[in-house]
């Protein structure tokens, strides 16, 4: 602590060099906190992916529906002890512009299989009681105003009703959390039965994708070829996968969302660190006379060098919190504007430990070369060329 | 009271492919609470010598025993704990830091001591009122003037209590009333604290004030004179 005066007084030496180095280290964690946390709202899905859960979808491509009828033979397979389904239903609220991930679920066997899912007692049972009840995510809850026991219009852009009409008279029955708010809170949930009794008799008994769980995730490969075995050479063959592939899968239709952030965060701190080490070497070759009598003060050469490796990881750190702290906010205020499109929007402790992490990594490599340069400065030569 | 013995010291120094004999087998013995001159036309190894003498170069061959501790030999880190306790440094050209003011630059060597903050700057500010500028602690360098900044330099020699100070040109920069109140003040110290000094000067002036004037030619001890 004793050095910080010192360390302090020759990082403010050149102000305005030392405040834009801050800043562009600034700007760097700042675009690794929000693309952080933008790989994590495209990934979420894929972290809160059960090992011990697995997908089956039509061999072609998740949009191509399956027959009812496979429940009970995927049901059957050696090592699955849950199985449930789902279908995309293109949902909006009142206007296509209001788009809603809605879902006919098979209610019971879902919320069995995702009990991340957290709805109170009494809103699961009214749930499950009334075929035409609905149960949505707090977030999109919270945006259109609704409560529990409203009556809602939901309107499909994929399906019709055998009457030729789009909308859906519901009720909301009841209003889920994700868990550590680690999975979707703006999707609507709706009862299967009551969808598909709607719809025209040659498209009922469809689901979009089966969510299985199995006995033991150390078995998922074989259950899967089992489950895809069974269904080879039909006339809808399926593909079977864990959770965590098929969330991923659906998370790179963009791109691969983790290698897009890896390049430009690595793009971003590699120029960071150039033009920190340029700072903390022009800073040290300013002052090679005034190293020198510190050196000849007493100094000794590792102490003058972990004084210029601290003046290195001090600005780094000073930038570094700022940047993160910067993005925590962003991502506070931006966040709720953008729950919509991005519904797991946050900066994720873990990152925000890496982000700590490369604070220090990056101090201490910006300032490696001008500290070999203190370490290896001879007094009296030093000392000559200053007089 | 520190005394410093030197026998057969050599220093060479390549420039290019160019040898240069600085020191040349010089022997000099300074008697603790002795006031030396060092003097010398350019060239003829006066700050080679000091620099020698203090620890902050090493020499090609030859010894140096200051109180009888044979310093040519330690590492680099024994011989910066031996700086920091026993050698006080003057330079010409002040060699403060410019960052931090009066007081913080006279504490900077007891940074290295295990001095609580408070007693740091207790020995600081007496330091500082030993050279008359306890008045000026919390003035930067450049607001100082030439003298001034002389005496905080010997303010930051003295604050550990040395028995050897190594002033290099020290009235060099200054001019003739600023450089004879730094005399004076080295006089004082050698005086009345029994300081052993070692002064490279070129100021026949200056070296008036010594006890004893040293003349250096070519890297040899050319005379030797009581004042």
């Amino acid at each position: 602590m004793k050095y910080l005066r010192l360390v302090r007084a020759s990082l403010m030496r050149k102000k305005t060099r030392t405040l834009l180095t801050i800043g562009s280290i600034m700007i760097a964690f700042l675009m690794f906190g929000l693309l952080s946390a933008l790989e994590k709202a495209f990934t979420a899905g894929v972290d809160i992916a059960g090992a011990d859960r697995l997908v089956t979808i039509h061999k072609v491509s998740l949009i191509q529906s399956m027959p009812l009828a496979y429940y009970n033979r995927i049901r059957a397979v050696e090592g699955v002890t849950e199985v449930t389904h789902a279908t995309w239903f293109g949902g909006y609220y009142k206007e296509p512009r209001n788009f809603i991930a809605t879902f006919p679920i098979e209610a019971e066997t879902y919320l069995k299989i995702y009990p991340e899912l957290e709805i109170p007692d009494e809103q699961r049972a009214a749930f499950m009681q009334d075929r035409a009840g609905m149960a949505a995510g707090y977030v999109l809850a919270e945006k259109y105003g609704w409560q529990v026991g409203d009556r809602l219009p939901i309107r499909s852009e994929i399906y019709r009703q055998d009457d030729g009409s789009d909308t859906w008279e519901m009720t909301l029955r009841a209003i889920y959390r994700p868990k550590d708010n680690l999975g979707d809170p703006t999707a609507l949930m709706m009862h299967y039965d009551f969808f598909n009794e709607s719809l025209p008799e040659r498209i009922r008994n469809r689901a979009g994708w089966y969510v299985l769980r199995v006995d033991n995730p150390d078995n998922a490969p074989q259950i899967a070829e089992a489950i895809d075995n069974q269904f080879a050479n039909s006339s809808t063959e399926t593909k079977t996968s864990t959770e965590k592939a098929f969330a991923a899968g659906f998370a790179n239709q963009v791109g691969n969302i983790g290698a897009i952030v890896t390049g430009v965060v690595t793009a971003v701190f590699f120029t960071m660190l150039l033009v920190t080490a340029n700072t903390m070497g022009q800073s040290v070759r300013e002052r090679t006379n005034e190293l020198a009598v510190l050196k000849t003060l007493g100094f000794t050469n590792n102490r003058v060098t972990v004084l210029v490796l601290i003046e290195s990881l001090l600005i780094t750190a000073v930038g570094g919190l700022l940047g993160l702290g910067l993005a925590w906010l962003l991502i506070q205020v931006l966040g709720d504007a953008l729950r919509q499109f991005l519904p797991v929007f946050y900066l994720p402790p873990r990152d925000l430990l890496i982000g700590l992490a490369l604070m220090a990594i990056f101090g201490l490599v910006a300032g490696a070369l001008p500290a070999g340069q203190a370490l290896r400065l001879r007094i009296a030569d030093a000392l000559r060329r200053g007089a | 009271m520190s005394s410093v013995k030197i026998r057969g010291l050599t220093k060479t120094y390549m420039r290019g492919s160019e040898r240069l004999d600085v020191l040349n087998n010089l022997d000099l013995d300074v008697k603790g609470g002795d006031f030396v001159a060092l003097m010398g036309p350019s060239g003829s190894g006066k700050t080679t010598l000091l620099n020698l003498i203090g620890g902050i170069d090493r020499p090609n061959s030859g010894s140096i025993f200051v109180d009888n501790q044979r310093i040519d030999q330690l590492s680099d880190r024994q011989l910066a704990h031996w700086r920091s306790r026993n050698v006080g440094f003057i330079f010409q050209m002040f060699n403060l830091l410019p960052v931090l003011s009066a007081e913080r630059n006279v504490e900077l060597p007891l940074l290295l001591t295990n001095m609580a903050a408070a007693e740091r700057r207790s020995r600081a500010r007496t330091a500082l009122s030993l050279v008359g500028l306890d008045d000026r602690a919390s003035h930067k360098p450049a607001e100082l003037s030439g003298g001034q900044e002389q005496r905080v330099g010997i303010a930051r020699a003295i604050v550990t209590d040395p028995g050897l100070l190594l002033c290099d040109e020290p009235t060099g920069d200054l001019d003739r009333k600023a450089g004879d109140e730094i005399l004076e003040l080295l006089v004082a110290l050698n005086q009345s604290q029994g300081k052993t000094i070692i002064m490279v000067t070129h100021d026949p002036h200056a070296a008036e004030r010594a006890q004893r004037t040293v003349h250096l030619d070519k890297g040899r001890l050319e005379m030797d004179a009581a004042a």
